[in-house]
């Protein structure tokens, strides 16, 4: 018997980790990697109520999350490169227009 | 009794991983501890008693979504990360907003929050159960996520498409 409370504390680290990768890298692919750590962190509290609540409305709400994370990967990649092509860096200071 | 030892080895591979993740300054190396963190998140699901989560989590999340960041570092040929000036007040105003964030909420979880443990696989997260709400109650969240797949795929063919 684990306590919900380990989950959920080790959910708070996890996207703290995240937020923390998002403020400090300035590799646009890492921050979006951060990104990605955040929804798997919310998953993760996700998955832990369900457990706890007995309901599987929240293994629904993880499935919907990670296909939204899928659509959001493939088109925030695409903007990846399509900027890269641009400015060939991928340091996100030196994106600094929303213009091509 | 080996339900505890296997959550703490998995959650120390996740935090390990994380940690990782903002250590290291190559992007590929950053996704290949992402992959570890992912993996190992898997297997507390399964300690949870989801195994369609688990398994969607390897399939999308350590399969898909990651051979895409894979394959787009190796297309850019992305090195290593160069510093600049521009993240010095992220870290001055962000890290101890998060500290406070992350500490209320570490506070309110641990002192006042919702107390009780969850048992070795309490709930039936078995494909078989999970598909029955998933196309009763959540048929049509479900079909509009085939829509946005859809629009996802003309979005990302739209803006890789070299202009002519």
């Amino acid at each position: 018997m684990v306590p919900l409370s380990y989950y959920l504390v080790l959910s708070a680290i996890l996207f703290g980790c995240g937020v923390l990768g998002f403020l400090l890298k300035r590799n646009i692919i890492t921050i979006f990697m951060s990104i990605e750590l955040m929804l798997n962190a919310v998953n993760l509290t996700f998955v832990a109520f369900a457990a706890h609540w007995g309901v599987l409305s929240g293994h629904i709400f993880v499935f919907f999350v990670m296909v939204v994370a899928a659509a959001e990967a493939a088109v925030g990649l695409a903007i990846i490169i399509a900027v890269f092509r641009t400015r060939e860096t991928l340091n996100v200071d030196r994106v600094n227009l929303l213009k091509l | 009794m080996l339900h505890p030892i296997l959550f703490f080895l998995f959650a120390a591979l996740c935090v390990g991983g994380a940690i990782n993740l903002l250590v290291q300054k190559h992007p590929i190396n950053s996704a290949l501890s992402l992959i570890v963190v992912m993996a190992s998140l898997a297997l507390i699901y399964l300690l949870l008693g989801a195994e369609f989560v688990a398994a969607v989590q390897v399939i999308v999340y350590a399969g898909a979504i990651m051979v895409l960041f894979v394959f787009v570092i190796m297309l850019l040929n992305a090195g290593a990360e160069e510093r600049t000036a521009g993240s010095r007040i992220a870290a001055v105003l962000g890290i101890p907003a998060l500290a406070v964030a992350i500490g209320l909420g570490l506070y309110v979880t641990l002192q006042h929050g919702i107390t009780g443990d969850v048992a070795l696989g309490s709930t039936p997260g078995y494909p078989h159960a999970v598909a029955r709400p998933l196309f009763r109650e959540f048929l049509l969240p479900f079909e509009v996520t085939s829509v946005l797949i859809l629009i996802a795929i003309m979005g990302a063919v739209v803006l890789a498409k070299r202009s002519e």
